[in-house]
Formats: structure tokens, sequence, C-alpha cells
């Protein structure tokens, strides 16, 4: 008969010999069948599977994935609030499950553009919690260099970090057409907001989308609230899964990574069979106000906040759903949160002790592939250099 | 009211809050410390009451008081039809601002900053700024366009952008730049009086500064005529012309030259459009040396309209030196804060054009 493990330990105390607890991992179910919300579809005759199927290591993946999104953005707020972050900084924390269920469902190779939200993507995408808090604190070891800040973070396949709302709608059905045109298989996620879902160039991206039956994914991230606009005063409909008329779309939970995950599934074979754009509307809240400066209580309720973080917080539903199918132990889940906690500091002191970018940097990467070029500085007798 | 707080106590003893109310007789006129944030909101206020045909549009400028509080107070008070929040939809509330202009309305269309703007720029020089030249007269548009302008502190690239020479570049517009808090209240009731497009270009780093008002701009008529540069020091040496917030940066850096012995005549441009190019040239006349200051970027800038205005004229054969300018660094703004810090222009920038002009 298998015992569990804090029988094993038990037994170790008991018997007064240091033991190494080898955790047997037969003693844990490796993969169980979850049931999903239902997803509400529009100019579709089925939506994703009802049931999704996650391991034992998908499941411990996910969990790391957006707990270190969380205390990576927790970790922001407090450098803002410090002032080592300056300018705006706006935080993802209560979206994780949309971060780490698009990654989940689509390939390395696909491309993904996000607005200004943007830590959490830039971190599925692969730049490491360092590279992002040295970007955010203005140091050269941040993965622009400190050049861009919190907006503006890149890597290769992920194009951002956008500014300005409602641009990087465009930019993605863009994408999606470079890799129509070098017919690669790809698709494009290219994601916006309850704000930006009312924005003309969003219309624009849909019809040329479709027309061309480009391979985007658009994805609303939905959390409510544009700014400290609630999406019943800034919009006519709030179905934004509806919104793209032809286009079709489908309503996702956007707090069950697993949901999500299915649904990008769903959503990335739509495209790479052909069949043109689709829309995804993920569901899902944002614990924080717009931005550092915005407290988030002015038009909305603490209580609000606090009863969506006690009854659909992402990372602890996925944690509940794994304790109680017997996926992992609590141990476990706190030797990752232990971890990521230690990832996190050492990136906050590298992020904090790390060097600002030399003066030298200043006009550099005006022009790609350019000879060097002079640049005026603030005033005629000073000129500064520029290299690609 | 925080900010208010803060400048009373930032003032000291002589400073009096902007809320007290001036309902009792004063012997002697009282001049108040105002910030350009409550000037900015007195002068929409008091031009709300005046003209029912005024109303003001934009995001958050409503239930939120504004991104930056500078509408604080009035949709409580004017509610719902006088103050409208938009949708995140510039090119779609800028068009129906012009639209609401051409059939009878007076409206404040506030871009959260202007950089903003560039989505509805279409509607701001094709439909506001050239109807009236295109009907042959027969089509104003009263509209007041607002906002911040120009750099802040660590927003980066796409959030720090100077419009000024971009609508200043326009015929048909009027281009504001408002440096105090007198500035920005008789500034901003005249833009708004007016019956062409005024485009007001206001500055987020100067929204908390605490101005003394005259007792003067205290009055619900006090308005500053669009289309006059004001000398806010005078001086023999060389001339100082500038707008916005580098007013002050000219201001520190005349007091710093004045111990060397060398005297600033600074010009506070206010207006972008009409440029007041005579007050300029009255003034390079005297003093035979020219430095422009302004922060946004060199190439076909505000510094090098006024050059070239100057050259066209007779304050030419008065220069003793070329102009310089001062601007922006040629460059997207920086994020990381040692290379923002060196990408606008500091006052020992103007100071060592200053000297370098005097050749001193």
């Amino acid at each position: 008969m298998l015992r569990c493990p804090c029988q094993v330990r038990h037994c170790a105390r008991v018997l007064g010999a240091r033991v190494v607890v080898s955790r047997s991992f037969a003693d844990f179910t490796p993969q169980a069948s979850f049931d999903i919300k239902k997803c509400d579809v529009h100019r579709l005759e089925e939506g994703p599977p009802l049931k999704a199927e996650l391991t034992r290591e998908q499941g411990l993946q996910y969990y790391r994935i957006m707990q270190t999104v969380r205390r990576m953005e927790l970790k922001a707020d407090q450098l803002y609030k410090q002032k080592i972050i300056r300018g705006f900084c706006h935080l993802y924390d209560g979206q994780e499950a949309c971060a780490a269920g698009i990654e989940a469902a689509i390939n390395p190779s696909d491309h993904l553009i996000t607005a200004y939200r943007a830590h959490g993507y830039t971190y599925t995408r692969g730049v490491s919690v360092k590279e992002i808090l040295a970007e955010l604190t203005g140091r050269k070891g941040g993965v622009a260099k400190g050049k861009g800040g919190s907006m503006h973070m890149y890597a290769p396949r992920f194009y951002g970090g956008n500014g300005i709302v409602g641009a990087q709608v465009p930019l993605g059905a863009g994408i999606a057409l470079a890799c129509q045109y070098q017919g690669n298989d790809q698709v494009c996620v290219t994601l916006y907001g309850d704000g930006a879902a009312n924005q003309g160039q969003l219309f624009e991206s849909f019809n040329m989308a479709a027309l061309w039956k480009l391979p985007c994914i658009f994805i609303c991230e939905n959390n409510q609230y544009g700014m400290g606009t609630s999406m019943e005063r800034a919009s006519a409909s709030t179905d934004y899964y509806k919104r793209g008329d032809f286009v079709p779309g489908i309503r996702v939970d956007g707090m069950d990574v697993l949901c999500v995950r299915e649904a990008t599934k769903f959503a990335a074979d739509h495209c790479r069979s052909g069949k043109g754009p689709i829309i995804m509307e993920l569901q899902t809240y944002r614990y924080h106000g717009h931005s550092m400066s915005d407290p988030g209580v002015s038009y909305r309720t603490r209580e609000e906040i606090q009863e969506v973080r006690s009854k659909s917080d992402p990372i602890s539903m996925l944690k509940e759903r794994m304790l109680s199918n017997n996926m992992a132990s609590i141990e476990e889940f706190k030797e990752i949160d232990v971890a990521i906690r230690k990832e996190v500091e050492d990136a906050a002191q590298f992020a904090t002790s790390d060097p600002e970018p030399p003066l030298e940097e200043l006009c550099n990467h005006i022009f790609h592939n350019n000879p060097p070029l002079e640049v005026r500085g603030t005033n005629p007798w000073v000129t500064l250099k520029s290299v690609s | 009211m925080a900010s208010s707080l803060r400048c009373f106590l930032r003032t000291g003893k002589n400073a009096v809050s902007a809320l007290q109310r001036r309902e009792f007789h004063r012997t002697l006129p009282v001049a108040v410390q105002v910030t350009v944030r409550d000037a900015l909101n007195q002068a929409m206020d008091e031009e709300l009451e005046r003209d029912e045909r005024v109303f003001l549009l934009g995001e958050e400028v409503a239930q939120y008081d504004g991104a930056y509080k500078v509408s604080r107070g009035l949709w409580k008070k004017y509610g719902d039809k006088r103050i409208i929040d938009t949708p995140i939809t510039e090119m779609g509330f800028a068009g129906i601002a012009v639209g609401a202009a051409m059939a009878g309305l007076r409206p404040i269309c506030e871009f959260m900053t202007f950089n903003f703007s560039m989505q509805a720029i279409d509607q701001v020089i094709n439909s506001a700024a050239k109807t009236y030249y295109m009907s042959a007269g027969q089509q104003s548009v009263p509209i007041v366009f607002r906002g911040p302008n120009g750099a802040s502190a660590g927003v980066a690239a796409q959030h720090s952008q100077c419009f000024a020479a971009w609508y200043g570049h326009c015929p048909g517009l009027k281009v504001v730049s408002p440096w105090s808090a007198e500035d920005a209240k008789g500034l901003l009731k005249s833009a708004i009086r007016d019956d062409n497009p005024v485009v007001f270009l206001e500055n987020e780093l100067m929204y908390g500064v605490p101005f003394e008002m005259s007792e003067e701009s205290q009055s619900k008529d006090f308005t500053i005529p669009i289309g006059k540069a004001k000398v806010e020091r005078q001086g023999n040496h060389i001339t100082l012309v500038t707008h916005s917030r580098y007013v002050s940066h000219c201001l520190d850096a005349a007091a710093v030259l004045a111990k060397e012995g060398i005297e600033c005549e600074v010009i506070n441009l206010r207006t972008i459009r009409p440029l007041d190019v005579e007050s300029i040239e009255t003034s390079v006349m005297k003093t035979n040396h020219l430095v422009t200051v302004e922060g946004g970027w060199p190439q076909y800038g505000v510094g090098a309209e006024i050059c070239a205005r100057i050259m066209e004229g007779p304050a030419f054969n008065y220069l003793d030196a070329p102009v310089t300018r001062v601007t922006g660094v040629d460059i997207p703004m920086p994020y990381a804060k040692i290379l923002e810090d060196n990408s606008v222009p500091q006052i020992k920038d103007v100071i060592f054009s200053v000297k370098k002009t005097l050749n001193v």
C-alpha cells in the first residue's frame, strides 16, 4: 500500500532519523480531466470542448508561470511606491490565467502583440523576470536597455508593449498577413482591452482580416474597466466577442487557465485551417487600478475586488483543483512559491543595483542597418553620435 | 483639495489658500497662490457658467474628475449634459466635437495627452482648421482642443512628444501654450470665447505649480489676448524666447547669469500661432542677441520658425551673432532617467547657450 508523504515524514520523526523524504510520484494523480465553463459562441457551429485534460507537470508549470507573474507584478508595485520605478506602470495581477493559458495553447513560433498591460506577456514570451524588472527600473540590463520602459518591452515573436490604445490591433493583423504571405502556418495573437474595443481601427482590422482570411486571433481581455470607465458606460454593446460582426467569436472564462488554453487551441486551429480570423473575449479582472497612479477604488468598490480575489483568483483555482484531485501536495506548492520569491527577489536586487544605461546609448537605435549618423543635441554646439 | 493644501504649505506665510472665498470686502488688493491646474479649472468653470453652449468632453473628464484632475468638480456641478465621458476613441469623439461646434455649440475637447491627438489629427486639421476657409466664411468652428503636451517624467517615447510645431504649421488654427496660472486661466478663457479652432497646449509638469495671481486675474471677465507674447523679465544683453515649462528654465538661467552680470530678457510666447514676432523683434533690436528655448525637436520647430522670421524682418540687422536654438535632442524620448534628463533642455544648457551666443 502506498503511503502518502506525510505518513512517511511522521515515521521519520518517530524514528529520530533525518530521512530525506523521497516523494513517490506514484502517489499523485498524473492526469485528470476537468469540466470547464462552456463558451458562448458567435457565428460558430460549436465552441471549444467542455473538458480539459491536465497533467501534473502541466499544472505545476501553469502554477509556476502564474505565480511568477503575480509576484513580479507585486514587486513592481513595491518598487514603484519606493519611486525606483517611475512613469507609467500598468499591473497585470488578477489576469494571469490569460497570459498563461494563451501561451500554453500556442507555439513559441507563433506571434503575440498586446497593449501596455504587458509585463505578464513579456514573461510568457520568454523574457526573464530580471530583464523585465531592470527595464522597469530603467537600467542597462533591461530588455530594452532601459530605453523603452514598462510599455515598450520586446522579444522575438513578441511585438510589445504598445502605448497608444488600439494601435496594436492593426499591427497584429499585419503580423498575421506576414504569416500568411510567408506560408509558415503561424498565427498572431492580437490582444486589446474592453476600453480599446470601441476603437475604429479595430473594426478596420476585423474587416481586412476577414476579407483576406488572415490567421489572426483577436483577443479582448475584458477586465470590465477602461481606466476609470466601466464597460457599460463606454460600450453600446458589451458582448465583445460579437463585436466583430462577421468575424466568429467565443466568450471565455478568463480566470480559468484551462478554459483559456482550450479556447486558444480552438481559435488557433480555426486560423491555421485557413478559415480566417476569430475573436476571443476573455472575461477577467485586474486587482490593481488602471495604473499605479489610479487607486482603483473610485469607480469600483473594495468589496467587488475582494469578492473576485476570494472566489475567482486564477492561481488559487488551479491550486485547489490540483490539490483536491491529489495531483500535487501543499508542500510542493510552497516550495515553488519559495523558489519564485527568491527569483523575484534576486531579480529586484539586480534591477536596483544594475547601472543606468551609459550616455553613449542616448542617440543609438534611430535607424537600422544605417551608417553612423550625427544627432543634434540640446544646442548647436552639441553633436551626438548615433549607431544602428 | 490636496493640491491647494500642498501649495499653501509650500509657499509660506504669505500664501492664501485658493479655496478662500472672496465674499468679504478687502481694503487692499490681494494676490492669491493658485496652481496651474486650479487656474484651468476656474477658467472652464467660469466659461461653462457664462455660456450654456460651452461643454467639455473627453476621457475620464466627468466621473473620474479628469485624468490629471483638471476638471475636478465640474461634473458634480454641471452634470452629464455639459461634462461628457467618452470612450477611448479619439478620432470619433474629436470628430463629434467638431460637428457639435459646426452646429452651434462651443465644445472643449480634451485629449488626455496630445500624443493621442494624433489619432484624431485629421479631424483637427481637415475638419476644424480648414472649414472656415473652404466655406468662404459660412461655417465657423468655435472649438478648443486642450490637454497636456510635451515631455512628462518617465513616460517614454510614445507619451512625450511636443506638438507645438505640428499644429503651429497649420493655417486656420490658433495654437496657445500657457506657462503660468494667469496664462492658463486668461488664455483658456480667451480660447473658449474665440470663434475659431484653438489648440491649447498645457504641460503636465506645470499642473501642480503654484503662481501668484493678481486680483485682476481673479475676475470672471479676465482674459489674456491670444497672439501676444509677454516679457517676463527685462534685460539688455540677450533675448530668450520660450514657451510653456521652459519659461521657468529661462528665468532660472537668467537669475544665475545675472550674478555674472549678464542680463537676459525673457519672453514668454504664450501663443505659438499667430506668433508675436513684433515682441521678439523689439527685444532683439535692443539686445542684439537671441536664444530660443523649447522642449520639442529641433527640425522644423518653433525655434526654427523664429530664426526664419527674424531673418526676414528688420531685427536681422541688429543681430550681433546668429540665433541659437535650444531644443530637445533629436531622438525619441528614452525611458531611463539619466537618458531622459539628457534628452530635454536643462537650465545649464540655456546658460551655456547664452554664453556661447554672447561669446563670453
